[in-house]
Order: C-alpha cells, then structure tokens, then sequence
C-alpha cells in the first residue's frame, strides 16, 4: 500500500485515487459544486441552530439558545393567548353571582360548557360521564334529589368545600353513627328501623316491626332525618321517604348502611380550581337536568332559542 | 396508397393537429332556430341572478341564489336547505332522463343547439365574422402575412373574446351572492378572493375553450358524444347525408352534359363550408358531427338555386334510409317521436318531477330531528319517575318566526319540560318559539311512571300555532331501568 501514487487520468483529465485492480482504476472525481454547497450550508444551518435554540446537553439541562425558545414558552404562549380570548366571557362570569347566571343566557351557556369541560377532567372518574354517578359510592348529579341542596349557590358551596373533606372547616360534614357497629342499636332493633323505613318509603305495609322500629327511629334518627323521614339538608341527611337510595334501598342494604354507615366523601375544590372554573362547574351540574330552582320561573315558550 | 400506419406499423396517431375551421354565415330555419335557442339560453344564463324576488326581511331577495355560507339555496318560492338535498338529486335525474329522452328522440340535440360549448363557439364564431368578415375573408386573413391590419383586426377580435369570457364568467359568481352587491363589490375590491378566483378561470376557460379550441372540445374532450350515441337507436333522427339521392356527385354542368349520370349532389360544398366542426356530412354518420342541421340549411338552400327539391340532407332515422333507399317513403315525422321508447322515457321524466312537485307542496316548512341522550340513559326521579333526556333540533325552515307546540304521544303518564322551564311547569304539551330560517336546539326533558317496558318507542311532535298547524314528528325510545335494577 505504501507504493500508491496518483496520476492524471489521461481520458478524463481527473487525477486517480491510486488504487488499482487488474488495471482497473478509481477516478477522484470531486463532489459536485450544488452538493457540496448544501453540504457547507447544511453545516452553517446546524452551527446557527446550536447557538440560537437549546441544543447542548449539560449536566442538569440543556444550553437554553440566545432565542430563549423553549416548547414549554411555546405552549405557555397558546394558553395565554387562549386566556385572552377567553377572558371577556370569563371576567364576565366572575363579575356575576352565580345566582344571577341564569338570568344572562349567554353567560350561562358559556359557564355550562366551560363548566363541562372542567367535569369531564376533574369529575368524571366518580359522578361518570354523563353525571349519573355509581351506585353505592358515587350520588347521581342528573337526577332531582340533592343531599345538600341542589340550588346554583349550594352546589357551588359543596364543590368548593367538598363533603367531609379532613382538615378543612368548612367543608360539609356530618357522621351517621354506626348505630350495629358501635353497639347502639341490637340487630333486631336494626331490622325494626329497617321495616320503619321501608315503610316511609312505601316499599312495605306496616307491620309490628315497622311500629317498633318507629319509636326507635324517633330516638335515634329523627335528628337528622326528621320526623317524617324528609331528610335533613343542613347535615345531608338524605329523603328517606323518596325512590332515590345511593346505597340501596332492600333491606340488605339499609341493615348494612344503619351497622356501618358510609358517609361519602368528595374532595375540596377551592384552592386546586380558581372560583371561576368551580362557578362554571356548579352551572354544568346545575344543567344536568336535576337543579332546584334558581330559574326565574319562565313563562312557556320564551327562551325558546334554546338557551337555558 | 400506404396509410402511415402501413408505414409505420404503429396505428395512426389519435389526435391530429387542429385545421382551423372557418364555417360560412348561412340562413335557414334551423339557423333561425339556432339563434333563437342562442338568445334564450344567454339571456337566461347572464339574467337570471339579477331577477328580484321579495322573501322578507330574514332571507335574500334574489330570485336564483346558492347560498353556500348559509346553505341555502332559493329557486323563486322555493327554498332549499341541505337536508333536502334530494330535490338537487331529483333534478338530476331529470335531467338524466330528459338527456335519454331527447337524445332517443332527435339524437344529438343538446350538442347542437343547447351546450354551452356549443352557444359560445357560435357566439364566437359571430364575433369571427364581425370582425374578420365571412369564410373567404377569414381564410384569407388566417393565411396571410402579418399585416397593420391583420394585427389590429386580431387586437379587436381577441379583445372582444375576452371580454365576452370575462362577462360569461363574471355572470356565474352572481349565482352564488346578492348580484347588485358583488358587482359593486367586485369593483370597488371589496369581493371575496375565490369571486376573483372563480371570474379569472371562467373567464381562461371561455376564452380557450370558446375562443380557440371549439370543435377539438367536442371531438376530444367531451364525453358525451360517446354516451350519447349509446342511448341512439335506428329510430333516432340524425342528419343524414341521402347518398342513394345524391350520388355519384356532380355539378350543374355535369350533369346537363349527361342527363340521367348523376346524382342530386351538385357538389357545392356549401354543407362543409358552413360546419362548425368542419367535418363532411357527406361521409356518413361521424363523431364529429353535433347535428346543428345547419348543412340541412346550406344544402336547401343550394337545391332551391337549382330547382332541385330540398332534403338532400336532413333529419332522417337509420330505418327510413334503408326503406328510402330501397325506394319507399319514410315514417312521418309525428311516428317517429312517438314510439313506445320516447312515450316510456317521457312517462317516467313526468312521474319524477310530478313526484316532486306534489312533495315540494307538501313538504312541512318546521322540520324536528329528536337525540336522544344517551349518558346516562334514563334518570330516577325521587317520587319514582323515571326521566329522559333529548335533544330538539327544530328548523324553522320559514322566514318568519313562528310560535310550534310540542307535545309526546304513545308514553302514558309522560309530562315534558325544557331546560328553561323547571318540572312544576311541565305538562303534556310545551310552547316554543322558534326564530325565523334557523336551527333551534332545545334540551327536552320527558318523564313518565317507571312502570312499562325498559324500552318503549314513542312519538314526540311539533304542530305549527299560527297559521300552518302542519310540523313533523319523530319517533324515539324511552329507557327505563330493567327490572330487579
């Protein structure tokens, strides 16, 4: 290999690269100009890039560029644009009391779907999709008994709040006792409240348990359920005499819930969402089809347009 | 002699290079005819958008208007929205129809007198004539030298062209926006870009297509030709050289010089002369010919200078040459339209658009499309109901507001509400008011008892409260929980 020596090709007048095989050749023919050209333009357009956009790892990040670009500035652009844009409709909604929502169409019908769209991130994985809720962990939104209350101004209070949230005052709270548990009531005096209760609700005919199980309901439930059994909202004692049962109505489910009650909780929503977001949330809920007044009664056919 | 495929073994190429083609001014009935289509079909085309029609004040005033913004589209009284596409697809089959008919009754009629090719290459041809004067002058003009002229005659004539192409496509934006409008703001520079767009291709494709390549549209570019002479029978009338009349060929002189030696055909070439596509009728039956008879005119008139009777050319049926030829008469000309294949072609076109009509009459003007909501599918009310959502859409497909009822039927017990109303309010029957020409959604609320079926169809319907009582009606399911849920 040492004895290579380059010559000028005589047919071509390009000089050889030296090798030679069986009296074949290697031209070294140049790149063409165009290529190299984009070659060199290629290696300009990388140095440039380097410098100007983050390029170069370092130990704990990268070289930030002389641009300062970054896909997060990128994105943090969008979305402040996207707030902009948004931001007459969603001052508007702050600057409104949420009880006056309904009497702005418009303003309503842009909370309701903000609203929707803050349910489908942060709600549905317990209320469901549509707000139906599951049974035995999770209340239906859709339908019309509430809890706590169902008005625009309560729903907001509960999603702000959340119900027996721990370590905050002012979230909703209240604990059934657990009356089998804890020993306060015997088993059998749990099957009499049961036949009580199912007898409110119309679901049996009274009967000797059902007499029996009245006074023990007058001792230890009426407190919060009323007398009656029509609930308590101020503590979220739940209509007993009505067809809705979160935790199921047969008489299974009653005993389990009067030995252990369940006494659900929800997660406060002040402080993780700005009040305008949980104000619109409170108006999608409040659209599912199962709020309570709050509408100025609207005379039949107006507000046809189809806003709410 | 060698044709060149003999020569060259490969099949004679399919396009040749275009001869110009100068057809001679002639008059006739069909000529006569020719312009009279002529005239209806510009003054229709260049007017019909500037016709006023009073719709009130929630919908345009124009007569013919394609609304693409709004999707809408206004034929005098008759208005069209998208889901009434159908209309659209009726008048194509119509016309479809109307091609067979026509086509198996007068062969290529539409070619010759009713396609737009066909107008503006005439119309051009008019301009041709204007300009650089008859056959003989153009020829002339076309062979000679670049003249001062010659070039200012160009000049005029291509000036001309364009702005007839300009005029021709300037007329179609006015289909599709407030005519008096879009021309005030086409020249002010206030128009959409694609009206701008839409004139200067109109306007490139009139002045190629009308100004330059005539009879090569018809001969290479247009399908139908081809189509057309598939839906030709041996009834069909064509224009028909009579060779067994005129042949062999020769002039007057000719002929006096050997009485009984020759044909009718004095040989003139008027016929070719005066063809807009430039062919010889004389060859028979060809693709180029667009049957605009107006060699029929040429011909007679020829006859008529010799004293020879008319029709040496002119519309005959491939059944009446043969019975001509074998020296008998043809079918009268009522026979030939009237056969059982026009009579059925024309029985269906008239069903169909009667069809139409008697639709486009009864056709409700409040349409009601229900969904139903479907998460969740049924809601439990505290006293035991169980509700169901849906969504109206009601069109109010009048330009008017008007006031609808809506009320369920087929669902024992069931009361309905909106989402602007609340369940004390509701009833059996709810009020709506819907604006003029618009979509309304509503969000309708229907409850009834839990007992029944889990799933039960039912119908919801509208009924118009002032004037019109017609609306629409949809038939939707109620879900209720299975039992033992």
């Amino acid at each position: 290999m040492a004895d290579l020596k380059q010559r000028i090709d005589e047919a071509t007048g390009t000089s050889t690269v030296g090798h030679e095989w069986d009296g074949i050749e290697e031209l070294d023919t140049p790149m063409p100009r165009w290529w190299l050209w984009t070659f060199y333009a290629t290696i300009v357009w990388g140095l440039a890039y380097v410098v100007l956009y983050p390029a170069w790892p370092m130990v704990d990040s990268a070289t930030k560029g002389v641009l300062g670009w970054s896909s997060r500035g990128d994105l943090a652009k969008e979305m402040a644009a996207d707030a902009k844009r948004r931001a007459p409709t969603v001052n508007a909604i702050a600057a409104t009391a949420i009880t006056d929502l309904p009497a702005e169409p418009e303003l309503m019908q842009a909370a309701v779907q903000g609203g929707g769209a803050a349910f489908r991130v942060h709600c549905v994985q317990c209320h469901g999709a549509g707000g139906a809720g599951v049974k035995n962990l999770y209340p239906s939104l859709t339908d019309d008994d509430w809890l706590w209350g169902g008005d625009l101004a309560t729903i907001e209070y509960t999603v702000t709040h959340g119900i027996r949230n721990p370590d905050h005052k002012a979230t909703r709270t209240s604990l059934m006792p657990a009356f089998g548990r804890d020993g306060i009531l015997e088993a059998a005096q749990i099957g009499d409240v049961v036949s009580f209760v199912r007898t409110i609700s119309r679901q049996e005919k009274a009967s000797a348990s059902s007499v029996r199980g009245a006074a023990l309901f007058a001792d230890n439930c009426a407190v919060c359920h009323g007398a009656g059994g029509e609930g308590g909202r101020q503590v979220g004692a739940p209509k007993l005499t009505d067809a809705i049962w979160l935790y199921g109505g047969d008489r299974d489910s009653l005993t389990a819930t009067i030995t252990q009650p369940r006494n659900g909780v929800m997660p406060r929503w002040g402080g993780r969402l700005d009040p305008v977001t949980i104000k619109m949330l409170a108006a999608y809920v409040y659209s599912l089809g199962g709020g309570e007044k709050g509408l100025a009664p609207v005379a039949e056919g107006a507000g046809a347009d189809g806003q709410p | 002699m060698a044709s060149p495929e003999d020569l060259s073994g490969q099949p004679a190429p399919l396009y040749e290079a275009r001869k110009g083609v100068y057809p001679k001014a002639v008059n006739g009935p069909f000529r006569r005819f020719k312009w009279a289509i002529m005239a209806v079909t510009l003054v229709i085309y260049y007017g019909t958008p500037w016709i006023r029609w009073d719709r009130g004040p929630y919908a345009p005033d124009q007569a013919v208007l394609v609304d693409l913004a709004n999707r809408r589209f206004y034929m005098f009284q008759i208005e069209i929205w998208p889901h009434e596409f159908y209309y659209v697809a009726g008048l194509l089959i119509m016309a479809g129809i109307g091609l067979f008919l026509v086509t198996s009754a007068v062969g290529r009629a539409w070619c010759g007198y009713a396609c737009p090719q066909t107008v503006w290459t005439d119309l051009f041809q008019h301009v041709d004539r204007l300009i650089d004067g008859d056959r003989n002058a153009q020829v002339r003009l076309a062979n000679g030298p670049w003249t001062a002229e010659k070039l200012a005659k160009r000049v005029i004539k291509y000036g001309i062209y364009l702005a007839i192409a300009f005029w021709t496509g300037g007329a179609w934006i006015m289909y599709f926006a407030d005519a008096p409008t879009l021309t005030a703001d086409f020249w002010t520079g206030q128009a959409a870009l694609v009206a701008y767009g839409t004139v200067a291709v109109l306007t490139a494709t009139t002045f190629i297509l009308g100004g330059f390549m005539r009879e090569q549209v018809c001969v290479y570019m247009c399908p139908w030709p081809r189509i057309q002479t598939a839906m030709m029978d041996e009834k069909s009338l064509l224009v028909t050289y009579k060779d067994w009349r005129g042949e062999p060929r020769g002039s007057v002189k000719k002929a006096q010089a050997h009485p009984g030696g020759f044909g009718d055909c004095i040989d003139c070439n008027q016929c070719v002369a005066v063809c807009p596509t430039g062919i010889d009728i004389r060859e028979g039956p060809q693709i180029g010919c667009i049957t605009c008879a107006l060699c029929i005119d040429a011909c007679d008139r020829a006859m008529a200078q010799v004293g020879r009777p008319r029709g040496l050319i002119d519309y005959c049926t491939l059944d009446d040459a043969a019975t001509e030829k074998a020296g008998g008469t043809g079918q009268p000309i009522r026979k030939t339209l009237l056969r059982p294949r026009t009579l059925i072609y024309f029985g269906v076109w008239t069903a169909i658009g009667a069809a139409m009509l008697f639709s486009l009459g009864e056709r409700t003007r409040l349409d009601l499309a229900v969904q139903h909501e479907r998460s969740p599918l049924f809601v439990q009310l505290s006293d035991g109901h169980i509700r169901n959502n849906y969504t109206l859409k009601l069109r109010n497909m009048e330009t008017r507001p008007r006031r609808v009822a809506v009320s369920v039927s087929g669902l024992p017990g069931a009361v309905l509400w909106t989402d602007s109303g609340s369940r004390e309010k509701a009833g059996q029957r709810i009020e709506l008011a819907l604006p003029a020409d618009s979509v309304t959604s509503v969000k309708l609320f229907v409850a009834a008892p839990a007992i029944g079926p889990a799933r039960q169809d039912f119908t919801i319907g509208t009924r118009g409260l002032d004037g019109d009582p017609r609306g629409d009606s949809d038939i939707i399911q109620f879900d209720r929980p299975e039992a033992g849920q």
